[in-house]
């Protein structure tokens, strides 16, 4: 019996480790700034722009990581070439198409509407409907089980507090 | 109907893990180029040890635009194919020095031989951001119009040569013919 109890306790301590590491890790550490450039902007709006602008377009050489977070060749010249396209004066839509020409939907972490990314987008949310449905479907007929027929007789009513009793 | 509803799991369970059989054998790393069928850029530019050219001084035929420079190592690794084709006179070889150094360019090319019709000097990675580079080394073939059709990432090796360029090139060269 103490052998049981003391698993019990055991099971729930790492239940409860479990559960904190899951908190834990779902918790994003703020990704780690790589580069050092040092761009001169004329206001501070262009400054905010080329920091959205560098988190949100992916380094094409590296698998997962901004143009901001890599110190990759290729990120550092994309890095250049928005600094001073901003400066020019061309619009966020103008520099994501530019850089879409070059290097397609792989450089947006947040891919654009197409034909191509339809799946990606709403793809989550045809699995939560079938998802919503079956369970649904599951509920409906659960609620339609008839209690009289699973019901216990007396008989059987006896036998299971007998066997219940015997336990305690 | 409860037969066909107790093999639906099954159905799914296989398609799924067709999907996951297929994705093993997926690379990530492999992006498809998104200049396929479209012209070179436009450029004006410097070669290595020699004067300033333009999309007008290219091969008017099929050729290769290797992308390539001194510090990277892959490139050895293809270089005796390049030296190889070059020497064949098969389909010349137009290098793009891709974020290098002249000088460095230039003793690699003397201690490792030279198989470019050119190289393209592009020191601080311009002209490769309009071509879609993302390192070196990347092959792309060109066609006699200038248009892009293919590109491989990673070194061209003898196998990559006759397994991917040869029939592309053999499809295009087959289309001019067809044109004539």
């Amino acid at each position: 019996m103490k052998l049981i109890r003391r698993l019990h306790k055991a099971k729930l301590s790492t239940c409860l480790l479990l559960l904190a590491l899951t908190i834990f890790s779902a918790i994003t550490v703020p990704e780690v700034v790589a580069q050092v450039d040092t761009f001169k902007f004329e206001t501070d709006e262009q400054e905010a722009r080329f920091r959205t602008l560098s988190n949100e377009l992916r380094c094409p050489m590296c698998q997962n990581t901004s143009l901001t977070g890599s110190t990759g060749g290729v990120a550092q010249d994309l890095r250049r070439e928005i600094h001073r396209m901003i400066l020019e004066g061309m619009s966020n839509a103008e520099i994501e198409q530019f850089m879409f020409e070059r290097y397609g939907d792989f450089i947006f972490y947040r891919p654009r509407l197409t034909t191509n990314t339809l799946l990606l987008w709403f793809g989550p949310l045809i699995f939560l409907l079938i998802g919503a449905f079956l369970g649904f479907g599951i509920w409906r007929r659960a609620k339609q089980v008839n209690i009289a027929d699973v019901e216990l007789d007396p008989e059987q009513q006896q036998r299971l507090k007998d066997l219940l009793g015997n336990k305690q | 109907m409860n037969r066909v509803k107790f093999f639906i799991p099954v159905i799914g369970f296989v398609a799924l893990a067709i999907m996951f059989w297929r994705g093993l054998y997926l690379d990530p790393k492999v992006l498809p180029s998104m200049l396929i069928d479209k012209p070179m850029p436009e450029f004006q530019i410097a070669t290595v040890a020699g004067g300033e050219i333009s999309n007008a001084d290219l091969p008017k035929e099929v050729f290769l635009l290797n992308v390539w420079g001194s510090y990277c190592l892959p490139c050895l690794i293809e270089h005796p194919t390049l030296t190889r084709l070059s020497e064949e006179g098969d389909i010349p070889v137009v290098g793009v020095n891709y974020r290098d150094r002249e000088d460095l360019a230039i003793d690699w090319l003397e201690e490792n031989g030279n198989p470019f019709v050119f190289s393209i000097l592009d020191e601080d990675g311009r002209f490769g951001i309009d071509l879609g580079v993302y390192g070196a080394p990347e092959t792309y073939l060109v066609d006699a119009d200038g248009v892009i059709r293919y590109r491989h990432v990673s070194p061209l090796t003898e196998v990559v040569w006759k397994e991917n360029f040869l029939p592309a090139i053999a499809e295009i060269r087959s289309e001019a013919e067809s044109s004539l």
